[in-house]
């Protein structure tokens, strides 16, 4: 069976350079980078190689790279580190309604222990409004946390201006920004963010690596605590294979990016307009344009996104409806639902998220397969009998999609 | 395939037979982490043997959340029905709807011929699609699959139903399962702990109102604290001593009171089902002899089932039941064929 990989803004396939840049480091170069012995050398020197790596993603210095577990403890270190340190100055968090489970639940955790948290509301694209934000400061908050880019609809926020507007009121700023990493330019000078997290998996490295920048000066307290690594401020022996994996995907990101970024435009807009045409009763769910380049999350009417993910999976086609998280038990996306989208329309949404290993004719298989299948299960569904019969009263269709 | 030693098998089975096997597990109630040692089918635990059983078999698997229509079809079903003076059977509810109504379309919308499950019954087909008990008399279960439609029933297949739950295991055994040795799941999977009246105040986030237990000439006896916590038939915790055992039988849900009565009051000569469904014959068209079964576990009576009219029926028992509980289901069979049944409106005393 033909087996295409649609879900990179779950993981990524590990690319064949980075996993060359791992493999010492599993057997020969075993050493503690933090020993003064001979066989610690190479070791250390690949930390700090790829810390410089990682810096050059976020236009940092090797200095303000930290490295993790993963982009969950990222969020974690960033928004709990942050809030630790700053509590005597305020209590108040600012955050939007659709930020990954990582920083959602930390700072609905937060909240529980005293912290004020706003949850920024998003437009029917999925858009915050900065005047909301900015009338949602107050004297008393001390971290504004925002997605750089949305894991579900791909959309983009405006980083820079947030970045402005935090750095105006003194207010250290901290954007997730596991999903745009690889995939679009992540300047911190040019964005102004204090925190940027990122996930090492999501970018062709393996699971179980991640980075956060944290700018000169910015004081956090460590999630870990423990031996002196990454400045004091996460102990634990570094995971020299993984960290030498994400300074080599990182560099490649970086060399790559114009051109993958134009591929991957071209394939999610194929996509899009092949389905929308082929289809009808699709709703994109997303900015059209704000949006990052690999990402398409589309609705289907009167069709559980669940089931459509099943039939995709046994033509071998890979995708998913909302984060890879809440996959397994389909809760209507809270992103969707903070979008104002309807219960119905939202239970229909897939995500397709595309990668450097895709191809014109992947897209054209999903274009070929997804529409009998859909057309199949809306024939077993008696709402789509009841509701084409107004075809034309149904406020969405799918020229909506086009523009 | 619910994590169980029956769904296990029957899928293995199906696979050693050359079926082409995909398995599902339906994710219905979201378990609390503190009462999830208890559950008994279905839980998140439960979804991972599947998952590991399906790796064992080497077949794709899935997990499909069901929790708002579980919730709304089988859990509010579950409370109102107990409001209303009546004794839910969730599993029945179950069954009909959530595995033969949605299961059964999502299996329909992956392209699956058929819908198999570890249910102790068998289907065979001359002119009608007929259902039989499974053969293993002591786990059959063709009771709580007397809504089967011949729709239905043409695209369901009871791998077990020739079967012994000793077999079963032992084929479990032979294909190597981690469920082969799982023990039964016996409670209802949203209330492990069997605590139901606790779970209704929790799930209604109210208390009830308490009322009176009273004999049917309405002396009063005692005092019940909510209607819901009684069943017809029940002996135990009525806290009322009369010189001899008391039973309940009747809840009047207009007056908010629990009757109780002697022994032979706690028996009724018959009942009227209603929400038929037939499977053997087409319709009730005159009277016929049946064995009615009046609960899961029952072991039967014979019976005259008689057109009631609004697709009710009357079932006439040739020697008096003790508690014929509304809100049960009544299955009609003859031998090991099931006829047909209904749910279980009122008893006839």
């Amino acid at each position: 069976m033909k087996k295409i990989y649609l879900d990179h803004n779950a993981t990524t396939p590990i690319h064949p350079d980075v996993y060359a840049a791992m493999l010492p480091f599993l057997k020969e170069d075993f050493g503690n980078p933090s020993s003064v012995h001979w066989a610690a050398r190479n070791p250390r020197k690949a930390v700090d190689e790829a810390r410089e790596q990682v810096a050059h993603l976020f236009n940092c210095d090797a200095s303000e790279i930290i490295f993790t577990s993963c982009g969950s403890e990222g969020d974690n270190l960033a928004i709990k580190g942050i809030v630790e340190s700053k509590k005597d100055k305020g209590n108040h968090i600012i955050t939007t309604k659709v930020e990954h489970p990582a920083v959602l639940n930390t700072c609905k955790y937060l909240a529980k222990t005293g912290f004020d948290v706003t949850f920024l509301d998003v437009d029917s694209y999925g858009m915050i409004d900065i005047e909301e934000l900015k009338k949602a400061i107050t004297a008393k908050t001390i971290l504004i946390s925002i997605m750089y880019a949305n894991n579900e609809t791909g959309v983009v926020f405006p980083i820079e201006e947030i970045g402005r507007l935090a750095k105006e009121r003194n207010i250290i700023f901290n954007t997730d920004a596991v999903q745009a990493a690889g995939k679009i330019p992540i300047d911190v000078k040019k964005l102004n963010v204090d925190i940027a997290v990122i996930s090492g998996h999501k970018l062709y490295a393996p699971k179980g690596v991640g980075a956060a920048y944290v700018k000169r000066g910015v004081r956090l307290i460590p999630l870990i605590h423990g031996g002196h690594q990454e400045r004091n401020r996460r102990g634990g022996t570094e995971n020299v294979a993984g960290i030498a994996a994400l300074g080599k995907a990182c560099e490649i990101a970086m060399q790559d990016m114009k051109e993958e970024s134009e591929k991957l435009t071209i394939l999610r807009d194929r996509l899009q307009k092949g389905l929308a045409e082929k289809i009808p009763y699709t709703k994109l769910n997303g900015h059209p344009e704000k949006r990052l380049p690999n990402t398409l999350n589309m609705s289907f009417e009167f069709v559980e996104g669940e089931s459509i993910l099943l039939n995709l999976d046994m033509k071998g086609i890979a995708a998913s409806s909302g984060s890879a998280c809440t996959s397994g038990s389909l809760e209507p996306s809270h992103v969707l639902v903070a979008m104002g989208i309807t219960h119905e329309v939202s239970h229909g949404s897939v995500r397709f998220s595309m990668g450097r290993d895709n191809t014109v004719e992947d897209i054209d298989y999903v274009i070929e397969v997804l529409p009998a299948m859909v057309e199949r299960m809306r024939s077993m569904s008696p709402l789509y009998e009841a509701k084409t019969g107004k075809a034309a009263n149904v406020s969405f269709s799918s020229s909506d999609c086009s523009h | 395939m619910s994590g169980g030693v029956d769904s296990s098998t029957a899928a293995a089975l199906l696979k050693e037979q050359g079926y082409d096997v995909i398995g599902i597990s339906m994710k219905l109630w979201d378990y609390p982490d503190d009462a999830n040692k208890f559950a008994g089918c279905c839980s998140l635990d439960d979804i991972n043997d599947a998952r590991r059983v399906a790796d064992k078999l080497d077949i794709p698997f899935y997990v499909v959340n069901m929790e708002d229509v579980f919730s709304k079809e089988v859990v509010d079903y579950f409370v109102s029905s107990y409001l209303n003076g009546e004794t839910p059977n969730p599993c029945l509810k179950c069954n009909q709807i959530l595995k033969f109504q949605v299961l059964l379309k999502k299996a329909m919308e992956l392209e699956a011929d058929f819908l198999a499950t570890g249910h102790y019954a068998r289907i065979i087909h001359n002119d009608r699609y007929k259902l039989l008990k499974g053969i293993d008399n002591t786990k059959d279960q063709s009771y709580f699959l007397f809504t089967l439609t011949q729709e239905q029933m043409s695209k369901i297949m009871f791998p077990l139903g020739n079967m012994t739950k000793k077999d079963v295991r032992n084929h479990a055994k032979r294909f190597g399962l981690k469920t082969a040795e799982k023990k039964e799941s016996q409670d209802i999977c949203f209330v492990p702990d069997g605590q139901y009246p606790d779970f209704i105040i929790k799930r209604l986030g109210t208390f009830i109102k308490s009322g009176d237990i009273v004999d049917k000439n309405g002396n009063i006896l005692g005092t019940h604290d909510g209607l819901y916590k009684y069943t017809i038939g029940q002996r135990k915790g009525l806290g009322i001593a009369r010189g001899k055992p008391q039973y309940v039988i009747d809840i009047d849900i207009k007056s908010n009171m629990v009757i109780v009565g002697d022994k032979d009051e706690a028996f009724s000569i018959g009942l009227i089902a209603k929400e038929l469904n037939w499977i053997g014959i087409e319709k009730l068209n005159e009277q016929i002899e049946v064995e009615s079964k009046i609960r899961y576990r029952h072991k039967g009576v014979k019976s005259i089932i008689k057109p009631a009219g609004e697709g009710r029926a009357r079932v006439e028992f040739s020697k008096p039941e003790c508690a014929v509980t509304p809100g049960q289901a009544v299955v009609f069979y003859k031998e090991d064929e099931v006829i047909g049944g209904g749910w279980i409106e009122k008893r006839l005393s």
